[in-house]
């Protein structure tokens, strides 16, 4: 009876699980078979590529992938420097005005950038960089969440390493390099997950501030080939959409123990 | 002779090296500061002036008071997205943190093919939103979607799911939760195992049935982690609009709009800056009443373990 109980639960959890593989299974099986198999199912129907060929044709998606990718990166690398001075004066100094700015640096947790997209663009607009990447990354590259993130994990650092490192001469920068950001390894992993996936995925500011094929990145591109007026073949659609979403998704299938550990040490804090 | 001119200039030297710190630690968080500044506080003490105003014609602003705000209270498609966005939250939040409950449990236990279940249950948390929005599309294409195609194979008729106003709303809250549910998971599947296998012996050796320990244990040791996914589903479900651009762009007839997409189109659409100030005020101030909800309330509540 027990056991009974126990394999019914395990055929639900499957039915559930393959239930929820079902939209992507879906995008996979109308991307790489022709047209007339979009919603016919077919196992004899034969393999093709000419979809995504015909996506890479009809739009600049090599820009669009260039675009994204130097979009994460710039992110990126200027969200780990900035958080990385910003935690270390936070959690290893004591100075003038420290919990006040620390309760200013959390206001970004609860008012994300994400909704100040009105009085964003006239900033952008009043710096002159409306339809350019680094418009797209500026509101992101301070990072409260890294900042802390970072803090708590250098508040952790045994005062000991420090005042070795201190003995040997080293400047407070030369701590923060040797010492610190060695051990921090682990929240910077984690963090540049969240932050790559966050970021290739973002979709209302880049479309907000981006006007062309220079700046686009390849979620904002993905709209404006999707959209039902232009009038392109639906299993085309779905190869850029497969096109837009491979590179994360490859990256998870082969890492996925790594972003499940760091989507949830970075979300319990 | 060190030691002499040490203890001679000592307060000088200590308010010396303080002043050192503060610097150090001023330069260390000036560029943070300096970005958060222009990004974060100055839009939105901006957002607050600008809701004061209101575009005359050729652009010019005057000062108008409350005007904007009266306007927003007597708006209909304000109130409107309001109610959808309270809708659309009371739709995804209990329901997919249940799911996510249920989805942990089984991904916890020694259930065969566990690790292609996390896989499955997970994957959509990395999709992009757009990317899911153009396969759900079609999935509610009439007649030739997904959806109609299975139901017209068991003789039903085809429906126009995203282009009518009572179906518009559940069909966005099934995606959003097929899409979040696998996130809130691995919490609380991270808050399972910190749960002591010894209390699962000894209510074994009680007698206590699963539902009972699940109910009784359980359940109540999951309760930090419940608040704490809840207040983050409850942000998104403010936050999460991309999928209207692709899908409905807030139709039919405002049915599926939610507030932070009205902003967009008052702002970037109709081009009336100082009332999308004002209606993003009231976005923020909605944000801000949930964050302190969490920070004043629930932080001192919930940390009893």
């Amino acid at each position: 009876m027990r056991q009974n109980g126990h394999s019914v639960e395990t055929i639900v959890a499957w039915a559930l699980a393959l239930l929820w593989l079902l939209p992507l299974a879906y995008s996979l099986w109308s991307a790489f078979h022709p047209s007339e198999y979009a919603t016919r199912f077919d196992l004899t129907a034969s393999l093709t590529l000419d979809n995504f060929a015909r996506a890479w044709r009809q739009a600049p998606f090599a820009r669009y992938y260039v675009n994204t990718l130097m979009l994460v990166s710039l992110v990126l690398a200027c969200q780990l420097v900035i958080a990385t001075l910003a935690a270390y004066a936070f959690a290893r100094f004591r100075f003038f005005g420290r919990d006040v700015l620390f309760a200013l640096v959390l206001v970004q947790l609860m008012i994300m950038p994400d909704v100040l997209i009105v009085e964003n663009y006239r900033v952008i607009g009043a710096l002159n960089l409306l339809d350019t990447i680094p418009a797209i990354a500026l509101p992101y590259i301070a990072s409260a969440f890294g900042i802390f993130l970072l803090r708590q994990t250098f508040k952790s650092v045994p005062n000991e390493l420090v005042e070795a490192a201190r003995v040997e001469g080293a400047s407070s920068l030369g701590v923060l390099w040797r010492v610190f950001v060695p051990l921090g390894k682990p929240t910077y992993i984690a963090f540049g997950l969240v932050s790559v996936s966050y970021h290739w995925n973002n979709f209302l500011w880049p479309l907000i501030v981006t006007n062309s094929v220079e700046s686009r990145p390849l979620t904002v591109g993905l709209a404006v080939f999707g959209a039902p007026e232009t009038g392109v073949d639906w299993s085309v659609i779905t190869a850029a959409t497969v096109m837009t979403m491979a590179p994360l998704l490859l990256a998870f299938l082969l890492f996925q123990r790594q972003f499940v550990q760091s989507f949830m040490r970075a979300g319990i804090r | 002779m060190v030691a002499t001119v040490m203890s001679a200039a000592e307060p000088k030297a200590a308010r010396r090296k303080a002043w050192l710190t503060n610097v150090n630690a001023w330069l260390l968080l000036l560029p943070a500061v300096v970005l958060l500044a222009t990004f974060t506080h100055y839009p939105i003490l901006a957002t607050l002036y600008h809701s004061f105003f209101s575009l005359g014609r050729g652009g010019a602003s005057h000062f108008v008071g409350l005007e904007n705000y009266i306007y927003m209270l007597d708006d209909d498609v304000f109130r409107q997205v309001l109610r959808n966005n309270i809708v659309f939250a009371l739709a995804t939040v209990p329901t997919s943190i249940a799911l996510a409950l249920l989805m942990a449990v089984w991904v916890d236990k020694k259930m065969a093919g566990r690790s292609f279940l996390r896989l499955a249950f997970f994957t959509p948390t990395v999709l992009p939103m757009i990317a899911v929005a153009n396969i759900w599309l079609f999935f509610y294409t009439p007649d030739y979607g997904l959806l109609d195609q299975f139901l017209k194979s068991l003789g039903f008729s085809g429906h126009n799911w995203l282009g009518d106003p009572s179906t518009v709303m559940s069909c966005l809250a099934v995606m959003v939760v097929w899409k979040e549910a696998g996130f809130f998971m691995i919490f609380y599947l991270a808050a399972l195992q910190t749960i002591p296998p010894e209390l699962k012996e000894a209510a074994a050796v009680e007698g206590a049935s699963r539902w009972y320990f699940f109910r009784r244990v359980t359940l109540p040791l999951l309760m930090p982690t419940t608040l704490f996914i809840s207040i983050n589903a409850l942000i998104n479900s403010f936050k999460l609009v991309d999928q209207l651009v692709i899908m409905t762009k807030g139709g039919p007839n405002n049915a599926s709009s939610l507030l932070l997409y009205y902003i967009y189109e008052v702002a970037f659409t109709f081009q009336d800056t100082t009332y999308a100030a004002t209606l993003t005020v009231t976005l923020i101030a909605i944000l801000a009443a949930v964050a302190l909800t969490k920070f004043v309330y629930l932080d001192r509540r919930i940390h009893y373990q």
